[in-house]
């Protein structure tokens, strides 16, 4: 029983880290029902913006806390201002055109980035500094759940939050539902869909900055290439949980991570992957739209 | 009618092509490739190799060549990656170098040995390091200026039993040619040695939590760890599991000693074993390999590149003392041919295994890697 609740708490802190990513492929899917391929970039890129930042700050003799929290503000930031970019340049010019064409155009934005990262930083792995708390209550029960594992889960329930009140209840909220449901008809009654998917993808962005530099402190490195894992995965938790749904990215996300943890106790960890995408599989036989994925009107 | 013109033309074409091909022999340099991971994650076991047959090269044109001839290098990169290395491996093959310094990763150095094999080129390898390489007898063309991994689990194990005397294991490998080579190796040494393996198990290789594992290890009661792969898991493993409070030995190859790993892992690598091949900085060859590398590149060199000194350095002597470019000849001089190398006093035995040079086992401390006599 005790080594099914330290597999059950590492499932759950690796569904976290999972759910960080997760949540900005599913946010733009809802609107733009665009698979954003670079969004695992855009992760990565908020990660080594915070290192380079974080390591200026700390060398001038700043606190610690004020240093990780201007190194996630500028993470977030310069994320965000990629996730814009990136919208106008490689998507926008692409939004009447067969949906393949956008999907192909995120895989190349997806390759770019990580070359440019490689090039223009360094091909090695770097160690990225905890800025994070040592939370002392938690420290009796460090074999569960650490520190930074549960300022993970933390951040991703509170995200996840809050983005579900701003879209049910906010002005902006009922413009990003409004043109996920349909584009012409919200543009048609005056709501700013160039400014809604701009929005959607800053946020989305932002929320990855935030997951880079919370998940690189957890695992104490970087590389240009952690986009592309951790953005494979985070994409199969938002399809299992039903692509366009936040709540459905969250659950996909924990789903994941706790097949991939008790099939790695229980059985065995050479299989890890082939446990997640059986489930993803089965959930997708049984339930073609992904566990949530029914609820068209909350998708966003 | 019109396509068999199309085929004519095309053959006519490449005819032409191989037959200019064939006037390249003629040129008076001695061809020599480079070719290992320059580029991606692993490059930084790649590049020294570069570095290192530069030099050599640089030193043996300065001094007239082999008999008046100068060595030209070919650089190609692989990633470590099997179905990169066999691009490389046919051009070099089309490029008719006589030697390959190279390749780094032994997937690598697999996939391309077979087409340096049937083009007759020799490949000294600085750091591939899987036993079949040499063992199976496939590839004559094939020499390794590093001892096989065998050579590695054999002195982990001993130093296991003899020096920690731990009575069971936990041992983890990342599903790679290299790493679970390691692993296994250890796993059936330690086993006739009595130590119980109480978890064999691969792990996917950059993903971000191993926390799972981690809790199996200490389910698992295991008094030590073995890690077979590289330096980026296993800084990920280690930190994952000081972070859970657990402080068993870990113990690793070659694949985790190396400075990036420190640097990586920081105040966690501290007291990580890890086997690696012996200190020979002392060596004044290497001593003036290593200060020569200062000079021309500004910095230390990384991994492997004594090793892949002394393969150039080996590959140099051979084709001297074979007067020739001939394949045979070379061969033969490999294996009968002693050479003063930055590793020591080097030959090769009957299946391409250095002679003079093998493994110690290393820890981290303060920082630092220190070999353990």
């Amino acid at each position: 029983m005790d080594f099914f609740l330290k597999l059950f708490l590492s499932g759950t802190a690796k569904g976290s880290i999972y759910a960080l990513i997760a949540l900005g492929y599913t946010m733009v899917y809802g609107i733009v029902q665009l698979i954003n391929f670079a969004h695992g970039e855009v992760y990565m890129i908020g990660g080594f913006t915070a290192l380079i930042i974080g390591g200026l700050l700390f060398s001038s003799g700043m606190a610690v806390p004020l240093v990780l929290l201007l190194s996630i503000l500028a993470a977030v930031v310069f994320s965000a201002a990629f996730g814009f970019t990136i919208e106008k340049l490689a998507y926008k010019p692409l939004r009447n055109k067969p949906r393949l064409s956008a999907l192909i155009s995120a895989i190349g934005i997806s390759m770019i980035l990580q070359n440019v990262v490689l090039l223009a930083q360094t091909e090695k792995y770097l160690s990225f500094p905890s800025y994070l708390p040592e939370l002392e209550f938690l420290r009796p029960v460090r074999e569960y759940l650490n520190s930074t594992q549960f300022i993970i889960l933390v951040t991703t329930a509170a995200i996840m939050v809050i983005l579900t009140l701003t879209i049910k209840f906010t002005r902006m909220g009922k413009a990003m539902r409004a043109t996920a449901q349909d584009k012409h008809m919200a543009q048609l009654v005056g709501v700013d869909i160039n400014g809604v998917i701009s929005l959607t993808f800053i946020i989305g962005s932002a929320l990855a900055a935030v997951g880079g530099v919370l998940i690189c402190s957890y695992m104490g490195q970087i590389n240009y290439y952690i986009g592309f894992v951790a953005g494979i995965k985070a994409f199969v938790a938002a399809v299992l949980g039903g692509i366009g749904s936040i709540p459905g990215a969250v659950l996909g996300s924990f789903i994941l991570g706790w097949t991939e943890s008790l099939g790695t106790g229980y059985l065995s960890s050479d299989y890890e992957d082939a446990y997640a995408f059986v489930i993803l599989i089965l959930i997708l036989i049984l339930k073609p739209d992904g566990i949530l994925g029914k609820n068209q009107k909350q998708k966003v | 009618m019109r396509r068999s013109v199309v085929v004519v033309a095309i053959l006519a074409v490449s005819v032409a092509l191989v037959l200019s091909g064939c006037q390249k022999k003629e040129t008076g340099t001695i061809k020599i490739g480079v070719a290992g991971a320059h580029s991606g994650d692993l490059a930084s076991y790649g590049l020294p190799s570069v570095n290192a047959a530069k030099l050599v090269v640089e030193s043996v044109n300065a001094a007239g060549g082999i008999d008046g001839k100068k060595i030209e290098l070919f650089v190609e990169d692989d990633q470590c990656k099997p179905e990169l290395a066999t691009n490389a491996a046919a051009k070099l093959v089309s490029d008719e170098v006589v030697a390959v310094i190279g390749h780094i990763c032994s997937g690598a150095t697999k996939s391309a040995l077979g087409i340096y094999k049937d083009s007759k080129i020799i490949t000294v390898s600085p750091s591939a390091t899987t036993p079949s390489l040499t063992q199976s007898g496939e590839y004559p063309n094939f020499f390794r200026t590093i001892a096989p991994d065998d050579a590695q689990a054999r002195l982990a194990t001993k130093f296991i039993k003899e020096t920690l005397g731990l009575s069971s294991l936990a041992v983890l490998h990342d599903k790679g040619d290299y790493g679970k080579g390691f692993a296994e190796l250890v796993k059936q040494y330690a086993e006739s040695e009595g130590i119980r393996v109480v978890l064999f198990e691969g792990v996917n290789p950059g993903a971000p939590d191993y926390s799972a594992v981690v809790n199996k290890i200490g389910n698992s009661g295991a008094a030590g760890v073995v890690w077979g792969g590289y330096h980026p898991e296993a800084s990920k493993l280690v930190q994952q599991m000081k972070d859970k409070g657990m402080d068993l030995p870990f113990i690793s190859d070659d694949g985790v000693k190396d400075q990036t790993f420190i640097e990586v892992a920081g105040a966690y690598a501290e007291g990580v074993y890890a086997t690696g091949p012996m200190d020979t900085s002392s060596n004044p060859l290497a001593v003036k390999a290593v200060a020569d590398h200062k000079a021309k590149f500004g910095e230390e060199p990384g991994a492997f590149f004594l090793n892949a000194y002394a393969a150039t350095l080996a590959v140099v002597n051979a084709i001297d003392k074979a007067g020739s470019t001939d394949y045979d000849a070379i061969i033969k001089a490999m294996r009968s041919e002693y050479v003063e190398t930055p590793l020591g006093k080097i030959s090769f035995d009957g299946i391409g295994d250095v002679i003079g040079f093998g493994f110690s086992v290393f820890q981290v401390q303060g920082g630092t890697y220190v070999e353990l006599k």
